[in-house]
């Protein structure tokens, strides 16, 4: 094993990476690599150009950098709370949750008929973030509680299972739901504008300051119960709000950009394949690992193919997945990649 | 005089705010919101094949600046930029064409977010034949063409319908067609527009209203309705010899199938100006295979 960075120096230096991207982001356009500085030498700026900039790829880098890093901190908690490598943020059933309340939404405003006017106010973001809340509320309620992680993880199995599978049956009810559907599904950053791109910077920050105060308690967790019990760490309470804070951060990045696999599973695997430190450091550089993996397959969505577009979680699944399996072939065994060897 | 001059220009001003007042419309789109025009658009983003052909049959097809993917007739169109499809629009690309009007459909995605950039945005669904009518009338009236016009393209389209009706031959009336859109199998049922058409034409339609206008069909269904004719695209026939039952089919044994090609599906699924000819092209196929009715 080489020696472990400083985590200091390691979330300087992502953080410093996620700000190249945000730079690169800003010259990344539609037809491929166009970068504004050249145009600003040219001439007077032209307002679209500045339009351009400003308003569409500098909210959708920054947007992609923050959901990424929401994913990020929600799967590095839920890998700390559950005790499992292989937890993501979509554990406790939120992306179903978010699918459903997608679907509903779409069903009862695609019929027009029916469309009641408080629903339309939430519009698609808002049904998807209560889909995604009630969704975990719905597992907490099933596994009676917070005692018992095998239930909560059992429940949150089967939420997303039936979930899922009323909102298969409401896309067969009224198919026209469907085209809708898809493109929530696949996630995509194109949509991110200033607003979007501020509340989930807002979160992020709410909900990074309320998981490094929480570290430790998944420090006395990765203990075992018992012991961070005989520590004198409130667990109940201190799941609930764990819980909470998984909820808020999956349901907010679910809201804004639709379902992005892998980034909260690959993300704290990232983090704890170079560095070994406490939960404090892991959660704040799973969130800037995150950050930095969905700018990074947004840069690449926008240029591989343009002017078309790659849906970005295809290109998550692949970055993510594809350093997953490049850690493990390079160690022996699984043990390395879960961290807990 | 100086006075006088300082007045006269002052007048045209006023003249010249009022006639371009006089020339702005309010238009009402499918998400009933109202789009207010203020001059007819002279740089159009279209985002649906149906949008982009009702544009051109009007005969603006010269002030489209940029298209969805799947736009592709008429030929005149193949040509200008692409920007994604109406799932994954690109924005970017949208804006930099500096559109004055975006249609689209109101089940795809990003309208708000080009409302938001200041773009103008006219989002319809044309879903029935009467909507072919009401969108080609509210394109129309916000592109500033005049209404006689319009009502003379839909006369055109209409009539055609009639014709092709008129042209089905008398032994083809009456039979029960099943029209397949796509192989998981989704049919086109009576309120589809596909099923308009057959209705026009005198045909039943072995999928009834109440099942939704593009339902996901049992296969048995099929086999227990027992159609005259089969239509599917060509990507449906293979799969359909596979189907339980399906090869025992009097439709299928007889060879009265017809396959049509992308290109013909495309003219039949979309509810455009282009609904006469996808009438004509289901005549065709019953002229073809109704030949050797039982």
């Amino acid at each position: 094993m080489n020696p472990s960075p400083n985590p200091w120096r390691l979330s300087l230096a992502l953080a410093a990476l996620g700000a190249m991207g945000m730079t690169l982001g800003t010259a990344m356009g539609s037809t491929g690599w166009e970068p504004w500085w050249q145009a600003v030498q040219q001439s007077s700026l032209d307002p679209v150009v500045w339009q351009i900039v400003w308003d569409i790829r500098l909210p959708r880098s920054l947007g992609a950098w923050a959901g990424g890093a929401l994913l990020g901190l929600a799967g590095a908690l839920a890998q700390g709370l559950f005790r499992n490598p292989l937890a993501d943020p979509y554990l406790l059933g939120s992306a179903s949750g978010a699918s459903l309340g997608v679907a509903i939404y779409l069903s009862l405003f695609g019929g027009s008929v029916m469309a009641m006017g408080w629903l339309v106010k939430l519009g698609m973001t808002g049904a998807a973030f209560v889909g995604a809340v009630l969704a975990v509320m719905l597992t907490l309620l099933l596994a009676r509680g917070v005692q018992h992680t095998l239930r909560l993880l059992l429940a949150g199995v089967v939420v997303g299972v039936v979930l899922g599978a009323i909102t298969s049956f409401l896309n067969l009810w009224r198919p026209e739901v469907w085209q809708g559907m898809q493109g929530f599904m696949l996630g995509s950053t194109g949509f991110i504008g200033w607003t979007a791109c501020l509340l989930m910077c807002a979160v992020l920050l709410l909900c990074v300051a309320l998981a490094v105060l929480m570290a430790r308690v998944l420090d006395a967790l990765s203990l075992g119960e018992n012991t961070a019990l005989s520590l004198g760490v409130p667990l109940a309470q201190a799941r609930v709000c764990l819980i909470a804070v998984i909820a808020l951060t999956t349901g907010t990045a679910v809201a804004q950009m639709g379902l992005i696999a892998f980034v909260g599973l690959a993300a704290p695997h990232v983090v704890r394949a170079m560095v070994r430190t406490t939960h404090r450091w892991t959660v704040l550089l799973a969130a800037l690992a995150g950050g930095l993996l969905l700018l990074l397959a947004d840069l690449l969505a926008r240029g591989l193919m343009a002017p078309q577009e790659m849906p970005v979680g295809v290109l998550t699944a692949v970055l993510g997945g594809g350093y997953l399996l490049w850690r493990m072939s390079g160690m022996s065994g699984m043990s390395a990649v879960g961290g807990r060897s | 005089m100086r006075d006088l001059r300082d007045l006269r220009a002052w007048w045209l001003l006023g003249l010249w705010f009022c006639m371009s007042w006089a020339q702005a419309v309010t238009v009402q789109d499918d998400r009933q919101q109202a789009v207010e025009i203020i001059q007819p658009p002279q740089r159009i983003v279209s985002l649906l094949p149906s949008l982009t052909e009702t544009v051109c049959a009007l005969g603006q097809c010269h002030k489209l600046v940029g298209l969805d993917r799947y736009s592709n007739w008429p030929e005149a169109v193949r040509k200008l930029p692409r920007m994604g499809g109406g799932l994954d629009p690109s924005i970017e690309a949208v804006v930099a064409q500096r559109p004055d009007l975006i249609l689209m459909a109101t089940s795809a995605r990003g309208a708000e977010r080009f409302q938001s950039l200041g773009l103008k945005v006219l989002a319809l669904e044309p879903r029935t034949h009467a909507d072919v009518q009401r969108v080609l009338d509210t394109v129309a009236q916000a592109l500033g063409v005049p209404q006689a016009q319009s009502d003379a393209v839909w006369t055109q389209i209409d009539q055609g319908v009639i014709t092709a009706a008129q042209s089905l031959p008398s032994r083809a009336k009456g039979q029960k067609i099943y029209v397949e859109v796509s192989p998981a199998p989704y049919g086109a049922s009576e309120s589809s527009f596909i099923g308009e058409t057959l209705t026009r034409l005198g045909l039943r339609n072995i999928l009834p209203a109440r099942l939704g206008p593009f339902p996901k069909v049992n296969p048995e269904w099929v086999v227990r309705a027992q159609p005259d004719v089969i239509m599917a695209g060509d990507s449906s026939r293979a799969s359909m010899v596979q189907r339980p039952g399906w090869a025992q089919l009097k439709a299928m044994q007889s060879g009265r199938v017809c396959a049509f090609s992308p290109e013909e599906s495309d003219l039949l699924v979309r509810a455009g100006p282009r609904m006469a000819e996808g009438a004509r092209l289901m005549v065709r196929c019953l002229q073809r295979t109704a030949g050797d009715k039982p």
